[in-house]
């Protein structure tokens, strides 16, 4: 196989691995508040943006894909543009935020898809501007030089300080466990995915080690030695922490920089769903298309109009000698067809049946 | 994919005229581990205001799948054997792209699962050596997966295709349609 590399993607990518590098730079208060022990997180992360982008880039370049972005772009300059995001936020909440169309393939898978995505996005949302130096912690100076006064702890985001709360509290045991309540549900989700892997055939027979349990083995990884940290400094006074803490760098910056190559790519591909909610709620509002063979309408006349378009961009010509397309039937009224023409042939050598 | 016993002998071939309408096949295409025991073969009635004649549709497994080719997101993949996959479940944003791009009418939305569905042969039963659970069970064989010289002994005045034309398109297929003897291909619309 030939690799050329794609100019429009890697420009992208150049692009936005540029302004997060320049994000880091000013987010941190010119690194000020950047943590060096972080460094190799960041360059996993950066390589990641910069995968993720490219792929996405070539993906975007794809006729089908190109179709639908172009659509999505239409609709930001049309006037239904409002009632276009409202339907949008409220499918982000229930589609993306709570994966509501697993739950009927399945209520165990559900409950482990939402607790390895809910997990995981605690922790990017966590890491991220932590990796970044966009935010850090500081003792309250007025509180940490008087031994008497109740010590408090101050977040800052960006270098401004956005709350404190006093050390020892509820609020700062939730907060610097943050991670750790993220790896327990990552880790029961995991167990439940990997149940399924091992013992269901369906997926014994269809699945692969790399693009399928590696992922979950891959998560659990970095689940267990995360909280193999806080093992390690909480009941083993520091026991072992820097083989946790190298062996957690490791298996991040594995996933990180496998982010755009496998199956976490649909993390970033997934929200392209909603894009395909709008565009039929877009379609249904212009018309239907209607199926010469069942009479019935069975899809939006824009979606089957730019499907043309895209098959012939894609090599394909199911135009008909009367210039109408084979893509105008349903797949109901394409069937019939088919049955319909092999009636036709059995006919046209005597009617009679073959055997 | 895991290490198979696939059988590259075997091939599958539909024959419409011997199609009764039981719908056994829609039963046992119920029980195949690859579909989540969703039934995914179509059994239609050709034109019920004319003839009682029902047709049967399995996928056809495109040498070039349209549904592969418009999915955006990737999601659709044909392995060493030929077999078209079922979309990836990951993958799948259920926008029904190869729904109404296969020119056989074969995958099937979804919309509880916001996702597309279709036949993948039977992947767990013939990567392991067995034939799919609809010809196991199709009482006339208008379902049937065996090997070419079987099918020969059995049917000699018929002859596979697997060549279709629709409008000006082209479509070769792994699967075969059963037509009168000397037949090349079957010319759609």
């Amino acid at each position: 196989m030939v690799f050329s590399l794609n100019k429009k993607a890697l420009t992208n990518a150049i692009v936005v691995s540029l302004i997060t590098i320049a994000l880091v730079f000013y987010g941190s208060r010119k690194l000020q508040n950047f943590d060096p022990a972080l460094i190799a997180y960041l360059f996993g992360t950066v390589f990641a943006f910069f995968g993720v982008v490219y792929r996405y880039s070539v993906w975007l370049q794809r006729p089908p894909t190109r179709m639908y972005f172009r659509r999505s772009l239409e609709l930001i300059y049309n006037r239904k543009f409002f009632s276009h995001l409202v339907f949008f936020i409220k499918d982000f909440i229930l589609n993306i935020g709570f994966q509501k169309f697993i739950y009927p393939r399945g209520r165990s898978r559900w409950i482990g898809h939402f607790l390895m995505a809910f997990g995981c996005t605690l922790a990017f949302a966590i890491t991220f501007p932590l990796t970044f130096g966009w935010i850090h912690f500081t003792m309250n100076p007025a509180t940490s030089i008087d031994p008497e006064s109740i010590r408090l702890y101050e977040a800052h985001f960006f270098g401004f300080k956005i709350f404190e709360f006093e050390l020892g509290s509820f609020i700062a045991f939730t907060v610097f466990h943050a991670l750790n309540w993220s790896s327990w549900m990552v880790i029961i989700g995991v167990l439940i995915f990997m149940r399924r892997r091992l013992t269901q055939p369906g997926l014994i027979a269809t699945q692969s080690f790399e693009g399928d349990l590696l992922p979950l083995v891959l998560l659990l990884a970095i689940s267990i030695t995360g909280l193999g940290l806080t093992y390690s400094y909480e009941f083993m006074k520091g026991f072992a922490y820097d083989f946790m803490a190298v062996t957690h760098a490791i298996t991040v910056i594995m996933f990180l920089i496998w982010i755009p190559f496998g199956k976490f790519f649909h993390i970033i591909q997934r929200p392209a769903q909603l894009g395909a909610h709008i565009y039929k709620r877009e379609g249904i509002k212009r018309g239907m298309a209607v199926c010469p063979h069942t009479g019935k309408e069975f899809a939006t006349q824009m979606h089957i109009d730019d499907l043309k378009v895209v098959t012939k961009e894609l090599g394909f010509d199911f135009t008909l000698e009367d210039g109408t397309s084979h893509l105008d039937l349903s797949p109901e009224g394409k069937r019939s067809r088919l049955a319909m023409a092999h009636l036709k042939a059995r006919l046209e050598n005597g009617g009679k049946l073959f055997g | 994919m895991p290490v198979t016993n696939y059988k590259t002998n075997q091939e599958f071939f539909v024959d419409m005229q011997r199609c009764i309408g039981c719908k056994a096949c829609e039963m046992a295409c119920a029980e195949c581990e690859t579909n989540g025991h969703e039934s995914m073969i179509h059994v239609n009635y050709i034109d019920r205001a004319v003839t009682i004649q029902t047709t049967v549709q399995v996928c056809m497994h495109c040498d070039d799948p349209a549904c592969a080719n418009v999915c955006p997101a990737d999601a659709i993949s044909k392995d060493e054997f030929g077999v078209v996959h079922t979309a990836n479940t990951a993958r799948c944003i259920g926008c029904s792209n190869c729904v109404m791009a296969c020119p056989f009418g074969v995958p099937k939305k979804n919309e509880a699962y916001d996702l597309m569905m279709k036949c993948n042969m039977c992947y767990d039963r013939t990567s392991a050596g067995k034939k799919p659970m609809c010809a196991t069970v199709c009482p006339t064989q208008a379902l049937y997966y065996g090997t070419r010289e079987e099918m020969a002994m059995m049917r000699p005045n018929s002859s596979p295709v697997n060549n279709f034309i629709f409008g000006n398109e082209k479509v070769s297929t792994k699967v075969n349609i059963m037509m009168p003897k000397g037949a090349t291909e079957l010319r759609v619309d």
